[in-house]
């Protein structure tokens, strides 16, 4: 129990939903009682409560910004938090966080989160979040004399390294991919890892203006929100047609197979209706039902997976699969939040990733040497411009880049770049435009 | 990584600096305009390897700076 009163956090316990506070009441319940040989203030969860309580009544935070903590070689993983009342909360006077990178996907064995978890009780406060936004394992709270142990456990007994804080390549991150779904149009784990691997040294130390994340989708689907997160958005997707079973659209039509696999089943829908609920949603409408057949012009298709979703049996992804690679998408912390802008509408991913990494390695060449302090991607490739960008990765502009093509001028064209280039008199010019 | 001038010019301009004790990677860039930022980075960080300068993050952004000096909760949305 907490050792001072915190009648406003105890409020956010009120209601149905899950509490933090309740769960930090537990762990400090729980810290007391404990045979463990703890490592860090057995208090510390009470005052960390008490910390916040006080933080509510002040209405400002009690955390200091930041801090000089890590371990030995890394620039990454630890972020440190110094409490700015350490004499009245000193079993929290230090309470720093670490990242540790996650397995692809988070496939875990029961017996390494319970090792995890042995671990961070004795040597942390036992608090965790599983996992971060980031994608990364969260430990949260520990001392400083604590973080070289907590690592050295991780890395020799674990085997798990720490993932990214600061300006560094993020831990990359992918979704669940060919392990366990059919929409997967490439191996997002592999190349997830490979890069992990490839890339440790801009992982670990800071080397860039400022974050840089990559991340995996297999499929338009996008389940780690790659689009709106990442620096670097890989999304699987497919250049030749979406495969179709004829007899198990009939089936749907039928009734004889749930749409959307059942998931929405909880309600009486009434009878699958195939035009209403397929054909009429197609963003492109490129779909046809003529009663017998499913009809579908591919070319218009923007990979928008509502069809495949609602049907998985009847329809597939093709089979000439890889990705669509986008770039500077961001949360809105300077310049607002942005969108992935794609750059790259098709590219095979396959081993050993060099057409990649060739590109990877161009575009964190052009953000090192022109990106301003804390100037993310994004930011870059709207501050120089579009053109600019591609000319960096060496790739020509092309229709699909443009959001509108005809009404967006994202693209400027030079007068090179058109062949037979052109002449224009600005007087002649001024005869029919205004200023 | 760097040579033993390189890293006097690095210990002596950071000494120099008499307001600021923590400095972003572009800031060593601008010591070295010839080189390549992936050169400056790898030299930068090995000096922290050895001891000579630190870290300092904020948990989104790493700042650099000379071992020991500064305060630990520096500011680091000060000018560029």
């Amino acid at each position: 129990m907490a050792k001072r009163k915190t009648p406003m956090l105890d409020e956010l316990e009120n209601g149905k939903w899950p509490s933090f506070v309740s769960d930090i009441k537990q762990e400090a319940e729980a810290r007391e009682k404990t045979n463990v040989d703890l490592q860090i203030p057995k208090e510390v969860c009470d005052d960390l409560l008490d910390i916040l309580e006080l933080s509510y009544k002040d209405r400002e935070g009690h955390w200091k910004h930041g801090g000089v903590a890590g371990v030995f070689g890394y620039g990454g993983g630890v972020i440190g938090r110094y409490c700015d009342q350490p004499e009245q909360f000193p079993a929290a006077k230090d309470f720093h966080t670490l990242r540790v990178n996650q397995p692809s996907s988070y496939f875990y064995k029961t017996e390494y989160l319970r090792q995890l978890c042995e671990l961070w009780e004795r040597r942390g406060s036992g608090l965790t979040n599983m996992h971060g936004s980031t994608g990364d394992i969260i430990l949260l709270g520990t001392t400083t004399p604590q973080l070289e142990e907590v690592f050295w456990e991780l890395t020799h007994n674990l085997k798990q390294d720490l993932g990214g804080s600061g300006s560094v390549l993020r831990s990359p991150n992918c979704c669940i991919g060919k392990a366990r779904c059919e929409f997967a149009c490439y191996d997002t784990q592999q190349v997830c890892r490979a890069l992990t691997m490839e890339y440790q040294d801009e992982l670990h130390r800071p080397a860039f203006p400022y974050k840089f994340k990559f991340k995996f989708d297999g499929c338009p689907n996008g389940c780690v929100a790659s689009i709106a997160r990442a620096d670097m958005s890989v999304i699987g997707t497919w250049r030749d047609d979406i495969r179709i079973d004829q007899k198990a659209v009939r089936a749907y039509v039928g009734g004889e197979f749930k749409p959307d696999a059942g998931a929405h089943a909880g309600r009486d829908w009434g009878p699958f209706d195939i035009e209403k609920e397929v054909i009429d949603l197609c963003p492109t409408h490129c779909m046809a039902w003529n009663g017998k057949k499913l009809g579908i012009n591919n070319r218009e298709c923007n990979r928008c997976m509502h069809c495949i979703n609602t049907m998985p049996r009847a329809l597939r992804i093709g089979e000439n699969t890889g990705a669509s690679i986008l770039f500077g998408a961001k949360a809105p912390i300077l310049e607002g939040a942005q969108l992935g802008t794609l750059t790259i509408p098709f590219m095979k991913i396959e081993e050993p990733y060099d057409e990649l990494k060739g590109l990877i390695e161009k575009v964190w060449d052009w953000w090192s040497e022109e990106g301003r302090n804390r100037e993310r991607l994004g930011e870059l490739i709207q501050r120089m411009g579009l053109p600019k960008f591609l000319e960096v990765c060496e790739v020509k502009p092309d229709p699909r880049m443009i959001r509108e093509p005809r009404s967006n001028p994202y693209i400027f064209w030079k007068e090179a770049d058109v062949p037979g280039g052109w002449e224009r008199d600005i007087k002649d010019f001024r005869k029919k435009h205004q200023k | 990584m760097g040579t033993e001038e390189d890293k006097q010019l690095i210990i002596e301009t950071l000494k120099a600096k008499k307001t600021k004790t923590k400095f972003y990677l572009r800031d060593f860039n601008k010591m070295f305009p010839e080189r390549r930022p992936r050169e400056v980075s790898k030299l930068v960080n090995g000096m922290v390897t050895e001891g000579i300068l630190e870290y300092w993050s904020s948990g989104s952004t790493t700042m650099i700076g000379l071992k020991g000096a500064g305060v630990q909760h520096e500011a680091e949305d000060r000018e560029e």
